[in-house]
């Protein structure tokens, strides 16, 4: 017999506890009060985020690359890298001309050491976002490398206002996330901090210093 | 080679207690950062009963999974194999080291980059790849500096919570090169960032541990603040996990009220900065994440527990420290007297099944049964009825029923025994005990003035000078 066997045999040699039926992990949630608004999960989503010291700025799927070059502008921010096949990559080209664009190579091993050492920021897309705890879904896949959201000081993330669920266990459910995972499933809930020292909280531990919400809020509410 | 670090034995932890409280700046660190993490959970639980239904279904969904234990671990197994992450299985810390070894020694790696894993340290790994020219880097600030200190971690959550920023800061100086001193955290984390950052560059190998594995999808949970556990799990070519075997849960829907309950409990926060879902390792059309992926599921004892219905529920831990935080105990004697990797209620509990009861048997009763644990407890884990079934287990042979624990009985002495046999002997025979005690109240200036243990913090016992059944009797 190899380990495996061993230690499976050993966890069927023990007494059996009588059957405990599957946890109603929906009847808890269910009891729990939900919010309707799309507003109010906003305002929720919000509020705690920028706890987190992260920063919101409520811009339009329209105006979102004038914002970006105004902030990076603001920021300083001289090289932002992005993922040529996303989404939005081809408005961030073709509008946002400021800093220097460093487009993803085709494997992180052609870039780490400028994305470690010569790249200001990264800009990706959230998937969804959940209010309770102030939290960015990232999908990262083909078109979303994921350490463009972990490895450059500043991180850009465009949000649709339109897609905030009250907490992880609707996103999670209504998303349908178990039959469908990303090889890296990413929850962001502001810059990285650690408190270790003395429990003194100090931002920009390993990832990001600075997490910018760029909320897409839709046309007609503007 | 390294200096071996600090391992202390825990045969002398009533030395080490004693030393711990005497010393007003480890007492200082302790109580300010219990009262700060204390007050930071409780502020993230404003209504008790909406706590106690978060937390009996977190009990619910921890017994679910482990009554499921092994047809779950099979499941995760098949679902992560199936996802690509190549699964490891150990029984003991030396095969877990040796598989680290062989996958080191696979890809030529000679550094490992380490996000902060308590069941790493359980197995003393730093230490034993170090023995094979294999270093290991941790990352996360707080075991960063524990290990440029030679030290282990004090506590399971904030590893260097023992320290306060001036010492940090004369490490650094001391250690880090081209460090001034500075005692601005700020300036210190920056340090740490710079250096780390270096090695997850260039790293070949990352290390990390899992906060739950999921069976039905074959995932691995990680939560973390800083960063650096995505670091460890992102930019290596290779990324080892390594786990215990108790962490499994069945569904992804399981894991939602087990992290609001794990980091809510643990420092207070509703949610990490980082929740990291790990299915696979890069595939073909992604340009980024590791190529190979591993999980090595640990035993080191947990099957014991396993065994044992009412020792299992020490399986139902999430690992959130909050027992500690809580423990009036622990929040004096600091974590390094224990001499675990483990320290605290929780390491009072299972510790005897890693380590056995021989090295470990003092540990169930150093508490005082408060019961704070159990009461914060965010799977209800009944830690103090499992500490005073371990207590007997130390000092007892086993119920003929049950197999043995390793160490049973290894904190029985033989004059304890004969004296609590003396005590039942004429407690339970009441002509015995009315001359006992006539006896003692009678030759009560023959007590001795040093009793043992007793008096060491004490004044001496000493009987009274009637019996209470002999004053009623007198007055009528």
């Amino acid at each position: 017999m190899n380990a495996r066997e061993r230690i499976l045999a050993r966890l069927k040699a023990a007494p059996r506890q009588a059957a405990t039926s599957l946890p109603d992990v929906d009847g808890h949630y269910a009891a729990l009060p939900r919010t309707t608004s799309p507003a109010v999960r906003l305002a929720r989503f919000r509020e705690a985020i920028e706890a987190a010291h992260a920063e919101v700025f409520a811009t339009t799927a329209q105006a979102w690359p004038a914002e970006l070059a105004r902030l990076c502008k603001e920021k300083g921010v001289g090289s932002l890298a992005y993922e040529p096949s996303s989404a939005f990559a081809r408005r961030l080209v073709a509008e946002v001309g400021l800093p220097t664009l460093q487009a993803f190579p085709s494997m992180v091993e052609a870039c780490k050491t400028r994305l470690f050492d010569a790249t200001d920021a990264g800009i990706t897309q959230a998937d969804s976002a959940i209010a309770e705890t102030g939290t960015l879904v990232a999908w990262p896949g083909p078109t979303e490398p994921r350490t463009l959201s972990l490895v450059p000081p500043i991180h850009f993330i465009l949000l649709d206002a339109r897609r905030i669920c009250d907490d992880l266990y609707q996103a999670m459910t209504e998303g349908r996330w178990a039959g469908r995972l990303p090889t890296n499933l990413l929850l962001i809930s502001g810059p990285s901090k650690t408190a270790d020292i003395q429990q003194t909280l100090a931002y920009g531990a390993h990832g990001p210093k600075e997490l910018i919400v760029l909320l897409l809020m839709p046309e007609n509410a503007q | 080679m390294n200096a071996p670090l600090n391992y202390v034995p825990t045969s002398d932890f009533k030395q080490r207690t004693y030393a711990a409280t005497q010393d007003p700046q480890l007492r200082q660190s302790f109580r300010s950062a219990m009262d700060f993490l204390m007050a930071k959970r409780a502020a993230q639980f404003p209504d008790g009963a909406a706590f106690e239904r978060q937390r009996s279904l977190g009990e619910e969904i921890r017994r679910y999974s482990l009554a499921r234990l092994p047809e779950l671990l099979v499941q995760l197994e098949t679902n992560l194999t199936r996802n690509g992450i190549q699964v490891h299985w150990a029984e003991t810390p030396e095969q877990a080291n040796a598989i680290f070894l062989d996958i080191s020694n696979k890809h030529g790696a000679t550094r490992l980059i380490k996000g902060k894993s308590m069941v790493s340290e359980e197995i003393e790994l730093n230490h034993e790849m170090a023995k094979h020219g294999v270093d290991c880097l941790e990352s996360d600030m707080g075991e960063y500096i524990v290990q440029l200190d030679n030290e282990k971690p004090s506590h399971i959550i904030m590893p260097a919570i023992h320290k306060t920023k001036e010492q940090i800061a004369r490490l650094f100086a001391e250690k880090v090169p081209g460090v001034a001193y500075t005692d601005s955290v700020d300036e210190l984390i920056q340090i740490g960032r710079r250096v780390l950052r270096e090695n997850f560059r260039d790293a070949h190998i990352g290390v990390s541990g899992v906060n739950f594995a999921v069976a039905e999808t074959g995932s691995l949970c990680l939560v973390e603040n800083e960063g650096n556990g995505r670091m460890c799990t992102t930019v290596p070519p290779v990324h080892i996990a390594i786990t215990g075997i108790e962490k499994v849960v069945e569904k992804l829907e399981h894991v939602p009220p087990l992290l609001a309950l794990l980091t809510r409990s643990a420092t207070g926060q509703a949610i990490s900065t980082y929740f990291n879902i790990i299915s696979g390792p890069r595939k073909n059309d992604e340009k980024d994440g590791p190529t190979e992926v591993h999980l090595i599921l640990l035993d080191n004892g947990r099957s014991q527990a396993y065994g044992d219905e009412q020792l299992r529920q020490t399986l139902q831990c999430i690992r959130c420290g909050a027992c500690m935080n809580h423990c009036p105990v622990y929040t004096r004697v600091g974590g390094h007297a224990y001499g675990t990797t483990y320290p605290g209620p929780i390491g009072k509990i299972i510790s005897p099944h890693m380590m056995g009861l021989d090295a470990t048997h003092e540990l169930p009763f150093a508490s005082s049964l408060c019961g704070a644990c159990g009461e914060v407890c965010p799977v209800k884990i009944p830690i103090p009825d499992l500490l005073m079934r371990l207590r007997r287990e130390a000092t007892h042979e086993a119920a003929p029923e049950r197999p043995p624990l390793v160490g049973q009985g290894a904190g029985r002495n033989t004059l304890v025994s004969l004296a609590f046999r003396g005590w039942r002997l004429v407690h339970v025979h009441p002509a015995l005990y009315r001359l006992y005690a006539w006896g003692a109240s009678r030759l009560r200036f023959l007590t001795p003035k040093a009793q043992l243990g007793w008096t060491a913090s004490r004044t001496p016992l000493v009987p009274a000078a009637r019996s209470l059944r002999e004053r009623l009797k007198m007055r009528g």
